[in-house]
């Protein structure tokens, strides 16, 4: 099953992202799909439950998706159009010759995170009596 | 919480293995070509071919992942190639990791052709980087000339395009040229080679385009 690789991929892809930003914990996840992407989202979000527990970095984390319309590329006339209405033959001139331009991405958007240096931040920002601005 | 804007493509991860396992091939001077295609489209017959074909010329190796029972890698091995089995657990592509595990499996010493025998589609294991150094897509006839339309992304990603089974032609209402032309439209730079591994039409293109790819590969 496809969604299987993608949510280990993505879980390892996290990881390295967590080291390189000192990030202790991650608290959701948004992810972006391209409407024609192949990935079944109720199948992503089912995989992401069941890892999101096997790794302390995310147990627990929300999985966020946003999905990006799919567009197709005409070769004949150049001009664009809906995929998923139109499907393979361009609603403007009828020709098949078409490819898809948008809508197959997949791609990690953006984390919630809780860093290391938070902790200390506060901690700081409490010895000083600062109010603190940053962060919810 | 901080937010922090990532932007990261889901194989970011493995696009990183894949390349140092690339680097890693050509000091134990092993060349992978990630062989995909719908399931049927006839990768293991033309394989077979391939094997007999070029016996004496260069020493081959074959990694089946595409399999639901050890049937294909037996026939491989039955050619007196190096066979490998690597097992999926259901996953839909092979990926750096797993392509790594299973060269692993190949005793260490000699130069040679490995090919990855991919999992039978054309979505997935066009989005995942292997390893290889080539990747070669098969098409077969019956799957009909407007199969770039479809998949975009493994024609765009393939450095050759097999069109099998063209002995069948008579059959199928497919147009060579047509399918071609899709394919160059997406990727300017694809070789195409249609052949029947039946007959052995058009075999002998495909077999020099191999030999000359792996040579450049191994002078470069
Ligand atoms: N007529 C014809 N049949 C072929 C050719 N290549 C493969 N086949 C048949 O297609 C079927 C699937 O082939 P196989 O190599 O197992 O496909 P794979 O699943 O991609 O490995 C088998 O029945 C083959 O005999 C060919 O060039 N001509
Ligand atoms: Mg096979
Ligand atoms: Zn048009």
């Amino acid at each position: 099953m496809h969604e299987l690789g993608i949510v280990q991929h993505v879980i390892r892809t996290l990881g390295d992202v967590a080291e390189e930003n000192g990030v202790k914990r991650i608290g959701s996840v948004t992810l972006e799909v391209g409407e024609v992407s192949g990935v079944v989202i109720e199948q992503l979000v089912d995989c992401w439950n069941y890892f999101r527990e096997r790794d302390p970095l995310v147990a627990g984390a929300e999985l966020l998706v946003e999905t990006i319309p799919a567009v197709t590329f005409c070769t004949a006339c150049k001009g664009e159009y809906e995929t998923v209405r139109y499907g393979k033959t361009c609603p403007l001139c009828g020709s098949p010759e078409t490819y898809l331009l948008r809508g197959n991405e997949f791609s990690i958007k953006q984390i919630e995170a809780e860093l290391f240096s938070d902790g200390e931040e506060s901690a700081e920002e409490g010895q000083t009596g600062e109010t603190s601005t940053g962060g919810k | 919480m901080k937010v922090i804007e990532l932007k990261k493509s889901v194989t970011e991860s493995n696009d990183r293995d894949a390349e140092v396992l690339r680097r890693e091939l050509k000091g134990r001077d092993i060349f992978l070509i990630n062989l995909m295609s719908s399931a049927g489209s006839g990768k293991t017959t033309l394989l077979s071919r391939t094997i007999s074909d070029l016996a004496g010329r260069v020493r081959i190796g074959v990694m089946e992942a595409d399999i639901a029972s050890d049937v294909d890698a037996k026939r491989i091995a039955s050619l007196g190639a190096d066979s490998i089995q690597v097992h999926t657990d259901g996953m839909c592509h092979m990926d750096a990791g797993m392509t790594r595990a299973g060269l692993d499996a190949l005793e260490n010493n000699g130069s040679r052709i490995v090919f990855l025998e991919n999992i039978g589609n054309l979505i997935c294991p066009a989005e995942f980087d292997t390893g290889a150094h080539k990747k070669v897509m098969i098409l077969s006839l019956p799957e009909g000339d407007d199969k770039p339309l479809k998949y975009p992304l493994m024609f765009r990603e393939s450095d050759a395009l097999v069109i099998t089974k063209i002995d069948a032609a008579p059959y199928f209402n497919f147009d060579l040229e047509a399918a071609a032309a899709r394919a160059r439209t997406l990727n300017p730079d694809i070789a195409v080679f249609p052949v029947s591994a039946k007959t052995g039409e058009g075999m002998k293109a495909w077999e020099d385009w191999l030999i000359s790819e792996w040579e450049d590969w191994r002078d470069a």
